[in-house]
Formats: structure tokens, C-alpha cells, sequence
């Protein structure tokens, strides 16, 4: 196994596939650990995790929680709210505040694209990258590439169709990197206004229709849609938009018959899926996604601070 | 006060864009003014003598677009950090816009920014007077009366005067008062949100992205208005191929169409902004190679009339956040000459075309008699070395504000003194 080459995990723009694979099986034995019901609680020990989260998120948060105390950590939650006028001294401020702590693992979650990196310059901590505005929200992107791989056996090849709303979508920027990374075709299917300028030279091909785009497909992964784009107008309206964009029986049917279908969470039923298509064993794997978010998440955290031990000693 | 000494600079070489003139020679100041230059001059009894070396003796330069501190913003930068940056870089005549806090949309407000340029004895402050009340873009303002208590043009600053009514009022009513209107052009609604120059580069870092479309389309726009009104308009900080092919156009047909550019333009692409850097966050937005090299062309063939620095002072606290919520713009006083010759050195333009662009052509646009080594003229002189070799550091440069897009940048050409009325400001 080969060190991981940063300090940080703030995006998974330009991680090498072998980093790639190495973070994957080390998660892949964390979720068997897991499931087993067994617990390495020695390994972060006298470690402080601090979960700082300018932006809401159950899901995340807990599952960071969750990783850190698995692995034996002290785990801090701290949320900071947006609503205070400068954010951007809060930001800077946090920064001494949690060096003044000692904090071992920061992980970060904010509505602007590069708060972390900005973060990560100030403080002494390994910083994560929990989801930066329209940015990168990379350990999603493992743990969906986690779930793919356990139910394919493989990424190489394999054809993963994004949809939705991709242009205000860190998880799929970073699932785009990571799986254009690994050799997967990966497409971008979504109405053109919610597809991002130029997005095809990041590896990717471009539909707008969800049948064309869906063809064939290995994976479908559909992105939540927020109502505000829909305020914003970018998209007339909720019906409009599932009549054309959302995943029903009707547009998987163009998948393969194997496909599996993901989704970050949380969902809107009934815009861009339908219950019917998330709640089918047979094809969603949404619930493993969860399973696998903490597994990736302690493969993280072990990675991290294996490589800050192995940096001291130097 | 005792009478100012002449001085006489020895050994230059002089460089007057407008006559045409490079030549190795003689300068002579007398009372502040140019009183003689020319192959052998002789040297007055008692005149200070300026030993030039060879270096090259030039009309000081006339920066047709800057934003200061003041009033305002005094945390960013004070008219008096701003002179000082000016001088070191051999600027002696500036445009200041008029967005400040309040704006300069009232004659005793200007009349407050002229005296407080006069008050440093080194530089010309020229303000532009608000277009719109309160650089609103709603009502036109009082052009007569600014006009008469000195502003050099009229403009919203770094707005966009957005609407096509407003825009055509005030283009015809600047033709009363024989002065123009400056536009930022940027077509507002387009690129509301935008941070970045939509594209490939914003898609990867995840930034809401302007399209390179919103600054032609205004062009083309005000190029209309310019032609149903026969108002005299000029474009700030031009920075894309689209504008600049109708910029081109519109002045061969005939219209009086003028615009600018400034150095990040021609010297930076969207790349800089790699990271995150919010020191390279500007606005109108750096673009991609293809309209840097555009605006390269557009140097070269006098589509572009001058070049200012679009000087944008900024405090760390400003810059040190989240690249959409730092505040846009760059400094540039320091580093205006030393950019442009690196076109020069680049072999895009000749020495002369450069100068041009940075004194008798932005004093032509404003009507002014500085601008030139002419016999008469205020003598608002600079002299540089233009092989000097210097690096760009932020955080040392002149002046108060240290947000320089050019951080680290190596450049030749440095500025050895500058002069104002006859009176050494810097070096």
C-alpha cells in the first residue's frame, strides 16, 4: 500500500487510481469489520475528531460520528451558524480557535466552494472535506464508488449515468473525477440548464434525454433537486421536471436489467424519484450507500492519521 | 517657499509617443513646465542636474481608471497610500472612479476628492463624476454642475449602468457638456451570481460562472445606443475577443466608441484563479488564452486606446475568505508600467505604441495637456530603466493595499523617478 500523498482530503480532482483503490479496500475491510459487529476502538485513541459543519446535515455528521468513535476517537460536533454577518471571519476565527484545541481530524462542511482548502491552510489539523458549496463532497464519491464495486465487482468499464441536477452537484463533481479516474464511462443526463458549462471536458458525455442517457447503464445515480433551483427558475416546475427527469419503472427500463440505482440522500420523492424505484430491493442500493458512507469515512480517518503519525516520525 | 530650481535631465533617453520622438538627449524644466529638450542642451546656471544614464525620460503616466479608498474605504487604502503607490509607479495623472461611499454623484463631494489630490503635491486626481444618483443607475445625475466642478467623465464605477433608458439619457446628455460616459460592460442580469468565467475551469472548481457573452453583449448594446444618440462611449477593462471585434467595428464606422484594458488582461488567463486564489478574483473576471491573446491584438492594432491599471485596493480581510464571498478586484498602480513592458518585451509592442497607450492617448481621450513632452507642458515626467529587473511582492509593494493578482510575478522595467510639475515625487 502506497502512503496517501496528502495531508488533506479536500477534493478527488487528480487523486491517483492506485490512492483510489487502496482508500476503497481498506473501507471495503472496515465495512466487514462492521458488519461483524467487532470494533477497533485503539486506533484513533487520544485523537480529537471535530465535526464542523457551517451547513446542515444530519446524514454526514453522523456518519463522520460514527467513524470516529468506531475508531476510538474523540469525537466533537460543532455547528456554526450561517446566519452570523461575516462568515468569512467565522471561518478564519474557527481556524485559531481549533488549533488552540488541538484538534487532530477536522471535518468540513460549507456552503462555499474552497472553504475547506481555505481552512486547511490555517489550521494544524488533517482537514476533510465533508461537501464545499458546488465544489467536491469526496468520501460520497468513495462510498458510492464502494457500493459499485461490491455489487459489480469491478468500476473498469462499467457505465454510470449521473442525473439531475449536476451543475449545483459536489457529489457529482467528485463521483465524475473519481470514476472518469477508474475508467468508467460516466454520462451527465439532465436538462441543459442544470448541466455545467463545459462539463464534457471533464470525461463525461452529455444527455438530456433521460432514455438516451439511461441506455445500457450499469449504475444510475440520480442527485437530489432542491426547490430553490426551482424559485431560481431554472426548471418550470416539480411536475414538469419528473415527467422528463425523474427515475420512474418507464425510464429504468432503458438501463441494463442488472442496473443498480443510487442516490446521495436526501431524497424527493416524487421529483427526481419515484418510491416505487427507491424502495425496490431488487434495484436500489440507497441503503448500503449509508453502510458504506461510514466504512469509507473510517478508511478515511485511518488514512489521514496513519500519515500524520508517519509525517511526525519524519 | 523658495522659487523651484530648473533641472535639467542629462543623458535620457527621451521618449515622447505623441511627436514620435526617441532619441538619446536633454530635458530642461523650468517653473515646473518642459521649457526645452533636444540633442545637446545646455545647462543653466544653478539648474539641478539629472544624471538619466540612458534610462528613459517619458511623459509621467495618466491612469484612466483607478478606485481609491476614499471616501469610504479608508481601511483599504487613503488617497495618500494610493499617491504614494501612484509615484512609485511613475503614475502622475489618475482617473478615480466615483463608486465610493458616499459617491461622487454631488460638486462639493468631487470637489472634496480634487483637493485632496491636490493635497499631495505628487499626483492629478482626476475624479469621474457618478453617472447615476448614487451609482444607483436609476436617475441621472447633475453632469452640468460635476462637470464644471471637475469631473473628468462620468461613470458608475465598477456598475454596470444596466438599463438601455438610462444608458441612452445619459450618453446624450454627456454630448451637452462634451464629455462621455464609461462603462463597466457587463450585462447584470447575465451575470448575477458569477464569480468566475463560466466555463471548464468554474465547472471543476465548483464556481458559479459568468459567460464571456455578458461583456459583448453590453458592448453591442451601447454600441446602438452610441449610434441613436451620437454619444461618445467608452468601454473600462475590456477583456474579451467578442467586445473587441465589435469595439473594431464600431470605430470604423465612425462612432464614437473608445475603451480600455488593463493589465491583468493581457497578462493572466482564468488559470490564476486555480486553488481558489482570491487575490486573482477580478472584475470583470479573468478569461481563458484565447481572449487574453485577443486583447494582446487589440493592443497591438489600436482597437484599444489606453491602458489603466483599474487599481482596486483591497484589505487581507476582504481577500482571506471563500473565493465568492471575497471581495473583486487587484491593485495596480505599482505594477502598470512593469506589466505593460512585459508586452513590450514579449514582442507584442513596440516601446513607443506602449507608452502611448499609457500617456498621450488616455490624455487625448481626456483632453489634457500632460501626456507628452511637449514645450509648455506641465513637467509630469518619469524615468525608467526598462532591462531593470524586479519581482512583484505582495505585501511590499508602495501604498497601502498589497492585493496584486501579480504576486511572485518577475518583471524588467522599473521605474527610477517620477515627476510632478517639475518636483520629484519618487526615487
Amino acid at each position: 500500500m502506497l502512503p496517501y500523498p496528502h495531508r488533506h482530503l479536500l477534493a478527488l480532482q487528480g487523486l491517483e487510481p492506485p490512492y483510489i483503490a487502496d482508500l476503497l479496500d481498506l473501507a471495503e475491510s472496515y465495512a466487514l469489520l462492521n458488519r461483524s459487529g467487532k470494533t477497533q476502538r485503539d486506533l484513533l485513541k487520544g485523537q480529537t475528531l471535530i465535526n464542523l459543519f457551517f451547513e446542515d446535515s444530519t446524514r454526514t455528521r453522523t456518519s463522520f460520528e460514527l467513524a470516529g468513535k468506531r475508531l476510538g476517537a474523540d469525537v466533537i460536533n460543532m455547528s456554526v451558524s450561517t446566519s452570523s454577518v461575516n462568515k468569512g471571519e467565522t471561518l478564519l476565527d474557527t481556524a485559531s480557535t481549533l488549533n488552540a484545541m488541538h484538534c487532530d481530524l477536522l471535518v468540513v462542511r460549507h456552503a462555499q466552494s474552497g472553504a475547506p482548502a481555505l481552512l486547511s491552510q490555517k489550521v494544524d489539523a488533517a482537514v476533510i472535506n465533508a461537501g464545499d458549496g458546488t465544489h467536491e463532497h469526496p468520501t460520497q464519491a468513495l462510498l458510492d464508488a464502494l457500493t459499485i464495486r461490491r455489487h459489480k465487482g469491478q468500476l473498469e468499464n462499467l457505465t454510470v449515468a449521473i442525473c439531475g441536477d449536476v451543475l449545483h452537484s459536489r457529489v457529482a463533481r467528485s463521483n465524475i473525477h473519481l470514476l472518469t479516474t477508474m475508467n468508467c464511462r460516466v454520462r451527465v443526463v439532465g436538462p441543459p440548464a442544470l448541466i455545467p458549462s463545459e462539463v464534457e471536458r471533464l470525461g463525461v458525455e452529455v444527455f438530456h434525454d433521460m432514455k438516451a442517457g439511461l441506455a445500457e447503464a450499469d449504475v444510475v445515480m440520480m442527485l437530489r433537486l432542491q426547490k430553490e433551483r426551482m424559485a431560481g427558475g431554472l426548471v418550470p416546475s416539480a411536475r414538469e421536471y419528473f415527467r422528463f427527469y425523474g427515475l420512474d419503472a418507464a425510464k429504468l427500463a432503458h438501463a441494463r436489467r442488472d442496473a443498480i440505482v443510487m442516490h446521495p440522500g436526501p431524497m424527493n420523492r416524487g421529483v427526481e424519484i419515484d418510491s416505487a424505484i427507491a424502495d425496490d430491493p431488487a434495484r436500489s442500493v440507497i441503503g448500503e450507500q449509508v453502510e458504506m458512507g461510514v466504512a469509507v469515512r473510517m478508511a478515511v480517518l485511518d488514512t489521514l492519521s496513519r500519515n500524520m503519525r508517519r509525517n511526525a516520525r519524519l | 517657499m523658495t522659487p523651484m530650481r530648473d533641472t535639467v535631465f542629462v543623458n535620457a533617453r527621451l521618449i515622447d509617443p505623441e511627436a514620435g520622438l526617441d532619441a538619446p538627449g536633454s530635458l530642461l524644466v523650468s517653473r515646473g513646465v518642459i521649457a526645452d529638450h533636444g540633442g545637446a542642451l545646455g545647462i543653466p546656471e544653478g539648474a539641478e542636474v539629472v544624471e538619466c544614464g540612458g534610462a528613459v525620460l517619458a511623459p509621467g503616466l495618466i491612469d484612466l481608471r483607478a478606485a481609491l479608498g476614499e471616501p469610504g474605504a479608508e481601511y483599504r487604502e487613503t488617497i495618500e497610500s494610493a499617491a504614494e503607490a501612484a509615484a512609485a509607479g511613475g503614475i502622475t495623472t489618475l482617473c478615480a472612479l466615483p463608486d465610493t461611499q458616499p459617491a461622487l454623484d454631488d460638486a462639493a463631494l468631487l470637489q472634496f476628492v480634487l483637493r485632496r489630490g491636490e493635497a499631495t503635491g505628487s499626483l492629478s486626481i482626476l475624479p469621474y463624476g457618478a453617472a447615476t444618483k448614487g451609482c444607483a443607475g436609476k436617475e441621472i445625475s447633475e453632469f452640468g454642475l460635476l462637470r464644471e466642478a471637475g469631473a473628468v467623465a462620468f461613470s458608475d464605477g465598477s456598475r454596470a449602468i444596466a438599463e438601455a433608458r438610462t444608458m441612452r439619457l445619459a450618453l446624450s446628455y454627456a454630448r451637452a457638456f462634451g464629455t462621455f460616459v464609461v462603462q463597466h460592460p457587463e450585462e447584470p442580469s447575465l451575470a448575477r451570481g458569477g464569480v468566475a468565467t463560466e466555463g471548464e475551469l468554474a465547472t471543476r472548481l465548483g464556481l458559479p460562472g459568468i459567460p464571456p457573452a455578458a461583456e459583448a453583449m453590453m458592448v453591442a448594446r451601447d454600441i446602438a445606443l452610441a449610434r441613436l444618440t451620437r454619444g461618445h462611449v467608452h468601454f473600462a477593462h475590456v477583456s474579451t475577443a467578442a467586445a473587441l471585434d465589435l469595439i473594431r467595428a464600431a470605430k470604423a464606422e465612425g462612432l464614437a466608441v473608445t475603451c480600455d484594458t488593463a493589465p491583468p488582461y493581457f497578462d493572466l488567463n482564468e488559470t490564476a484563479i486555480g486553488d481558489f486564489r482570491t487575490y486573482a478574483k477580478l472584475s470583470p473576471p479573468l478569461r481563458r488564452e484565447a481572449d487574453r491573446l485577443a486583447v494582446v491584438a487589440a493592443l497591438a492594432d489600436g482597437t484599444i486606446d489606453a491602458i489603466a491599471s483599474d487599481h482596486q485596493p483591497a484589505d487581507p480581510d476582504d481577500k482571506r475568505l471563500p473565493f465568492a464571498q471575497a471581495s473583486a478586484g487587484g491593485t495596480g498602480l505599482a505594477t502598470l508600467l512593469g506589466i505593460t513592458l512585459a508586452r513590450v518585451h514579449g514582442g507584442d509592442l513596440s516601446l513607443t505604441d506602449a507608452l502611448a497607450l499609457l500617456t498621450c492617448r488616455p490624455a487625448r481621450l481626456l483632453g489634457l495637456e500632460t501626456g507628452r513632452l511637449a514645450r509648455g507642458a506641465p513637467a509630469d515626467l518619469l524615468l525608467f530603466d526598462p532591462e531593470r529587473a524586479w519581482k512583484v511582492e505582495a505585501g511590499k509593494l508602495p501604498g497601502k493595499a498589497q492585493n496584486s493578482p501579480f504576486d511572485g510575478r518577475a518583471l524588467e522595467g522599473r521605474v527610477l523617478g517620477t515627476w510632478k510639475a517639475g518636483r520629484r515625487v519618487f526615487g
